[in-house]
């Protein structure tokens, strides 16, 4: 057990840090704060990525020392999705964030459960 | 011949690009952009499906300079071909019926913005649609989410706004699972193109190693598209979201969007699981139930609302469980009525939201049930695109919905054990699904009460100025929904051929 757990460590920590940013992106009242979970649980994926797609005694996919063997480096595709995952990320927190401001403009709190009741009073409302 | 298999590049590209330029105009030209790009997607994938059709054949496309197991691949078959024509079909009738309402509910400065956001939903939903390539798809997905956010919130009020977040935070749920489960997916097979992925998978389950990491795949990938696409227990911001956005982009938000995340989702079930594969992790059994529970909850909820606009929405929920539980059935059969049943609700749903919204503008906006009383005589086309769509959803002969329930009801004979759980469900479900839609019919087509001028009751004084291209697209919808209830044998080959390819 113990030779699992040291062996996988990367991953293992990839998947409880998606634990802890997929429960508070689901259960947290707080907008920021289901802001910052959503931005731990992508960041996990992408160690988990990085740590598979990482080769011990390899080397960056980049031509060194005229070495042209392929064994010699890791695969560049990992780190390619993860690039690709940090734009999508970084543009769904810039739109999501853009929405908070606009409710906290308008309801001057970030607390989800507060603004639905709000919503419901101006509904009853004509 | 050979040129047509650039052809759903194009396509994506073309959307893309349009939403680019149209980003820096002004509000009418890139609403001429818009529907210019959407006719000629409409021609090409038109193309691309009698081409498929005519040879019998499917092809991959290479995407920039490498070849198979590491480039991007954009794959064409007749289902792909099919479901773009379809798409782009109801997207066009959507954005042109809507086109009034665009204008006076986005601020004047910010309707080019609009067109913005359909060019990019046309792209991405094209490109889920053709992709090969399961990262791709993510992108794609993610994409098509913050295209439907922008949609949702571009009535720039708290309504909207709040419904935006609900669903973002729902979806980015979803996204967060479903790219897990790729990474996962792509850790076990060491290919995240859908040709080669297939070939490993093959290999781990003769093999029997990563049995346990193979089915948390099929997991999170099932349960991440089916909250993206509004599965039953998290289906929360469908009313919200769908209640409230202009009635165009309500219309593309139900009939388009979520399905075609169910369509990336079939295609990853045959393409990289393998159907055979997953009938025997009882993934499917899930969803199954989710389904069935859907069916009756959704159209419970349905007639608890006073709004058309949300009994409507909540009648999607329901209609998303009988596709789910057509893909729970575990048979071929199924599969085709899950498809069929994507191409009816597209074409009904569009037709039910489009109609509402002028039925609301005959009484000066107002939306509950008792003002919509008598309605359907002063607006008499969308009364009767009302009706038609009504009559669909609940399983009138003729018309597609019925075609659809007919297909669930005998698929499920291929399968014992859901045989009498699908009936039941589909009873019930037909039973609510008539309380609600002809209870608002007869209320739209209710007599003058006593002391009310008959003459108001029947005739509007003001005709109002949105109904010139919604009398088109009205009809272009009736004839597609009878199209689709009475040559359903024609579409039903179309989707077997497609589903043979995969």
């Amino acid at each position: 057990m113990m030779v699992l757990i040291s062996s996988h460590l990367e991953e293992m920590t990839a998947m409880i840090l998606f634990g802890i940013g997929f429960t508070m992106l689901l259960l947290h009242k707080n907008l920021i704060k289901k802001i910052l979970g959503m931005n731990i649980m992508d960041t996990a994926v992408y160690l988990f990525l990085t740590a598979k797609g990482y080769i011990y005694g390899r080397m960056v996919p980049i031509l060194t020392n005229g070495i042209t063997d392929a064994s010699a480096y890791t695969n560049p595709i990992p780190d390619g999705l993860v690039l690709t995952g940090i734009v999508v990320s970084v543009s769904s927190t810039a739109l999501m964030l853009a929405l908070t401001i606009r409710l906290y403009i308008r309801y001057r709190t970030l607390d989800i459960d507060k603004i639905v009741m709000e919503w419901r009073k101006e509904e009853e409302l004509p | 011949m050979s040129f047509i298999v650039n052809f759903p590049f194009f396509s994506i590209i073309l959307a893309m690009f349009s939403g680019i330029i149209s980003s820096a105009l002004n509000g009418k030209w890139a609403k001429r952009i818009c529907i210019l790009m959407l006719g000629i997607v409409l021609g090409l994938s038109a193309c691309v499906l009698y081409y498929t059709v005519e040879t019998g054949t499917q092809f991959t496309y290479m995407m920039g300079h490498f070849p198979a197991p590491w480039g991007n691949e954009i794959r064409a078959g007749v289902l792909e071909g099919f479901m773009a024509t379809f798409f782009t079909l109801i997207m066009i009738l959507s954005v042109l019926s809507g086109l009034g309402r665009i204008f006076s509910d986005v601020e004047p400065t910010k309707v080019n913005l609009f067109f913005v956001l359909v060019d990019m939903m046309m792209s991405s939903l094209l490109a889920m649609i053709y992709t090969n390539d399961l990262f791709t798809g993510y992108v794609f997905v993610e994409i098509n989410t913050i295209a439907t956010c922008g949609m949702i919130m571009i009535r720039q009020n708290g309504h909207g706004i709040l419904a935006a977040i609900r669903y973002f935070v729902m979806s980015q749920i979803g996204s967060g699972l479903f790219l897990i489960g790729i990474s996962l997916l792509y850790d076990i097979t060491g290919q995240l193109l859908m040709v080669p992925a297939r070939e490993e998978v093959e290999h781990i389950i003769s093999t029997g190693a990563y049995m346990t990491p193979f089915l948390l795949v099929i997991g999170l990938i099932s349960i991440g598209l089916g909250i993206k696409s509004g599965l039953y227990p998290f289906h929360s911001w469908i009313p919200d979201t769908y209640g409230y956005a202009t009635p165009a982009a309500s219309a593309i938000l139900s009939s388009l969007v979520s399905k075609g995340y169910i369509i990336l989702l079939i295609k990853i079930f045959y393409r990289v699981i393998g159907f055979k594969n997953l009938f025997q992790t009882h993934i499917l059994d899930i969803l199954f139930v989710f389904g069935i529970i859907a069916m009756i909850m959704g159209s419970i909820d349905a007639i608890r609302q006073r709004d058309a606009r949300r009994m409507i929405a909540c009648s999607s929920v329901a209609q998303i469980g009988y596709i789910y539980m057509g893909i729970g059935l575990g048979t071929e059969a199924g599969m085709v009525a899950s498809l069929f049943h994507i191409l009816t609700h597209a074409a009904t749903k569009a037709m039910l939201f489009l109609s509402v919204a002028s039925l609301y503008e005959a009484v000066e906006g107002k939306t509950d049930y008792d003002s919509l009383r008598g309605v359907g005589y002063r607006n008499k086309l969308a009364g009767f695109t009302f009706l038609v769509g009504s009559l669909s959803m609940v399983g009138f002969p003729m018309l597609s919905g019925f075609v659809s329930k007919a297909f669930f009801a005998s698929a499920a004979l291929e399968s014992s054990t859901k045989m009498y759980f699908t009936w039941a469900a589909l009873v019930i479900s037909t039973t609510l699904n008539a309380t609600y839609f002809l209870r608002m019919v007869v209320n739209i087509y209710a007599l003058p009460q006593e002391g009310e001028s008959v003459r108001g009751h029947y005739f509007l004084e003001e005709r109002s100025p949105y109904t010139k291209t919604n009398g088109f697209v009205s009809i272009a919808l009736i004839g597609l929904n009878l199209f689709l209830g009475m040559f359903s044998n024609h579409v039903v080959d179309l989707l077997m051929k497609g589903l043979s390819m995969f």
